[in-house]
């Protein structure tokens, strides 16, 4: 499967061969679990385990929390309540799968800034990459829809304001808004088929999931050098890498318990941190929340949703250049799928010849501003949109959409990148050497990386 | 405390989004509950005195629809005994299902609100939390508990005595919402004779109570933080195992890159 050069399975015994003239399924798992891996991954690379780890977490927990709960606008709520008071276990699984959603997504922003930062997006990573985004859009579907299942006040509310994005396109907006909720307003036929979408993106997820991870075993991992493994022969592959398993799998394993710890805490001891309050008041079509404020993950995009008013000239030039089909609501549901879409596009926006940040002196700077725009953009996505919040959601996203079509573009040709080391075993040797030196006895300067 | 004020007037504020908040940010008094913490449990005692302020005070217009008369009998809850629990079920009645009532039993819920206008009560704890994220700081709700029975307690003590007159309807001025609102005060010394002899102040009372609703809000809460221990000690051991795993899993490797 793997592009790098390494052992195969062989089968030996009679069974061994039988199977596998019929079904090589023995040698599909053995390659996945043996394939060489680059020596000097660093440990921002076990957040993948952690995300399939989230998936599993989910599905689990969500199919046992499907056996107690009842898609009706007039039982969810209390149904909910049921799982929490009288099903065995019922309030963990429940606060397992609420808080599980936000470990899910706190780990995939990890993984994709990770991506952004070691240049993981570029060739000939393109397909891994956009899969990946694929499934953080249905993610943050599969997501959205969960959290309208308790039929609580936030849920109905968030329902509306989000199908309500659907509602301000131009001309076709509104049926396509009525077509999504089933009725001129959030009721029982959206929560229903909510509901069935809720139970059926995870599995598409998966399948995404395993192509994602096809495409990437193919043309072998990124590492923090940015460099190719070597593939002239096996013995030269096996300079610069270790197989999966045992290495990476236990390292990873560790990783991911150290992970779990912190997650637990959070789940038995403040379940509730991440949560809303108005979500324990049942949905009530007649009372609006003051401020109807969406799951923390989405925060960032939620700001720039709302960034885009209808004084800002961008959204003024945009209205009159489309005869005013482009309003100031149209115009913030495109940046905020646009500010998604350019992510997306990062592996044709980067022209850099070299793949990682760490060989960029300028790209560091740029790219760890993204980081701080990403939190302080979550951080206005809370606030209420007036006063200085406005301004401050405007100036964070035009450095979101500055730095992936204008920067990134631009850095490709007035960066003078840093030479990246020749080899993977030199970046392993050098890493642990620099290592050793810092813990040993005689300790002496040492260059930064 | 300025700074724990503080803080939670910007938490009360940043999250104004009940619509009982909505108004402008009220005081909320940091209580100390004994079920904070990641140690807290709740008071078995006091619970029952919540119960029954909430059984001669609050019922009169609010219910509780969605908690159990049996629970009344969990051990790390108000833990009545058996036959004082189902005692205190018969008290109440419930629809009988003909269109007639019947003496409540164990398995039946608590009666929903008499009055429209008042709020059932089972989730008001959870509902009213105050200390919350993400805009406070999460070591706040870690140490402090949800603000949710604060909220409660600085609600029941927080009437001014300033009365207003809109509409034909009177609303008393309350500081824990920060406005008027319709409920008049319904606390006062010595209204509920305790059994264990507790001093009946209104502060007392207000606590209690607040208490109860927390644990109505949330029956559970004890067992999800034992949980909570088993669960740390167990992934606690298992990662130092792990890492000693890797770390001898990788020693041969490391020594080979360094002694190259």
């Amino acid at each position: 499967m793997s592009g790098i050069p390494h052992d195969h399975y062989e089968p030996k015994t009679g069974p061994e061969k039988w199977l596998d003239r019929r079904l090589p399924i023995v040698g599909l798992i053995y390659n996945t679990l043996m394939i060489p891996t680059p020596k000097n991954l660093n440990w921002w690379w076990i957040w993948g385990i952690v995300l399939a780890f989230c998936l599993v977490l989910q599905i689990v927990t969500g199919i046992v929390l499907v056996m107690h709960y009842t898609p009706h606008a007039d039982m969810a709520f209390n149904s909910v309540e049921h799982i929490m008071r009288d099903v065995r276990g019922g309030y963990m699984l429940r606060y397992l799968h609420a808080n599980g959603a936000s470990l899910f997504f706190f780990a995939v922003y990890i993984h994709i800034f990770r991506g952004l930062y070691y240049g993981s997006y570029k060739a000939p990573r393109e397909v891994t990459w956009i899969i990946g985004m694929l499934i953080y859009l249905l993610m943050m579907a599969t997501g959205f829809m969960g959290y309208v299942l308790p039929w609580g006040q936030m849920s109905f509310w968030g329902a509306t304001v989000i199908t309500g994005l659907f509602g301000a396109i131009p001309g076709i907006g509104e049926p396509i808004q009525q077509w999504l909720l089933g009725g001129p307003a959030v009721g029982n036929p959206t929560l229903n088929r909510f509901f069935s979408l809720h139970y059926l993106l995870p599995f598409v997820i998966a399948g995404l999931v395993i192509l994602h991870v096809w495409a990437f075993h193919n043309t072998g991992n990124n590492n923090p050098s940015g460099v190719e493994v070597r593939r002239g022969s096996k013995e030269e592959a096996e300079k610069d890498t270790l197989p999966f398993w045992p290495y990476f799998v236990i390292k990873d394993l560790f990783a991911l318990v150290v992970v779990l710890l912190v997650f637990w805490a959070i789940v038995a001891f403040m379940p509730n941190f991440l949560g809303h309050p108005d979500n324990y008041i049942m949905a009530n079509p007649l009372s609006t929340p003051a401020h109807i404020v969406p799951e923390w993950y989405y925060l960032p995009f939620y700001a720039i949703l709302r960034a885009f008013t209808a004084d800002v000239w961008v959204v003024i030039a945009a209205n009159w250049l489309s005869f005013g089909i482009i309003d100031a609501k149209f115009f913030g549901v495109l940046a905020m799928f646009g500010a998604i879409a350019v992510m997306a596009l990062t592996p044709w926006l980067d022209t850099s010849s070299v793949r990682s940040g760490r060989h960029r002196p300028m790209f560091k700077s740029f790219f760890w501003l993204l980081a701080v725009d990403f939190v302080v953009l979550m951080w206005v996505g809370a606030m209420p949109a007036e006063g200085i919040y406005t301004n401050i959601s405007l100036i964070g996203s035009a450095y979101w959409f500055g730095y992936f079509l204008i920067i990134l573009p631009l850095l490709g040709v007035l960066e003078r990148p840093t030479t990246p080391p020749a080899t993977i075993e030199q970046d392993f040797k050098a890493h642990v050497k620099a290592k050793a030196k810092k813990s040993g006895p005689a300790p002496e300067q040492i260059p930064a990386e | 405390m300025i700074k724990k004020l503080a803080l939670s007037a910007m938490t009360v504020l940043a999250l104004g989004s009940t619509p009982v908040l909505a108004a402008e940010a009220g005081h909320v008094h940091d209580f100390a509950f004994s079920f904070e913490g990641p140690f807290g449990t709740y008071d078995r005692a006091q619970l029952q005195r919540g119960l029954q302020v909430y059984t001669e005070v609050c019922a009169a217009c609010h219910g509780l629809d969605l908690v159990t008369f049996r629970s009344l009998s969990e051990e790390t809850g108000p833990g009545l005994e058996d036959d004082v629990m189902r005692a205190y079920a018969a008290t109440m009645e419930v629809p009988d299902g003909d269109g007639g009532y019947r003496p409540a039993a164990g398995p039946d819920h608590f009666p929903g609100s008499a009055l429209e206008n008042a709020p059932d009560l089972s989730m008001m704890a959870k509902a009213r939390a105050g200390f919350h994220g993400p805009y406070g700081l999460g070591i706040n709700q870690l140490l402090h508990g949800i603000g949710g029975p604060e909220y409660i307690a600085s609600f029941l003590t927080g009437f001014t005595g300033e009365e207003t007159e809109q509409g034909g309807a009177i609303f008393y001025e309350n500081t824990a919402f920060g406005g008027n609102v319709a409920m008049p005060p319904q606390l006062f010394e010595d209204m509920v004779e305790y059994s264990d002899g507790t001093a009946a102040t209104e502060e007392q009372m207000a606590q209690d109570v607040a208490a109860f609703l927390m644990w109505a809000a949330e029956p559970k809460l004890v067992e999800r933080k034992m949980w909570g221990f088993i669960g740390v000690i167990f992934l606690a051991l298992l990662a130092s195992l792990l890492y000693l795993t890797n770390k001898r899993l990788w020693a041969p490797v490391k020594d080979a890159a360094k002694n190259s």
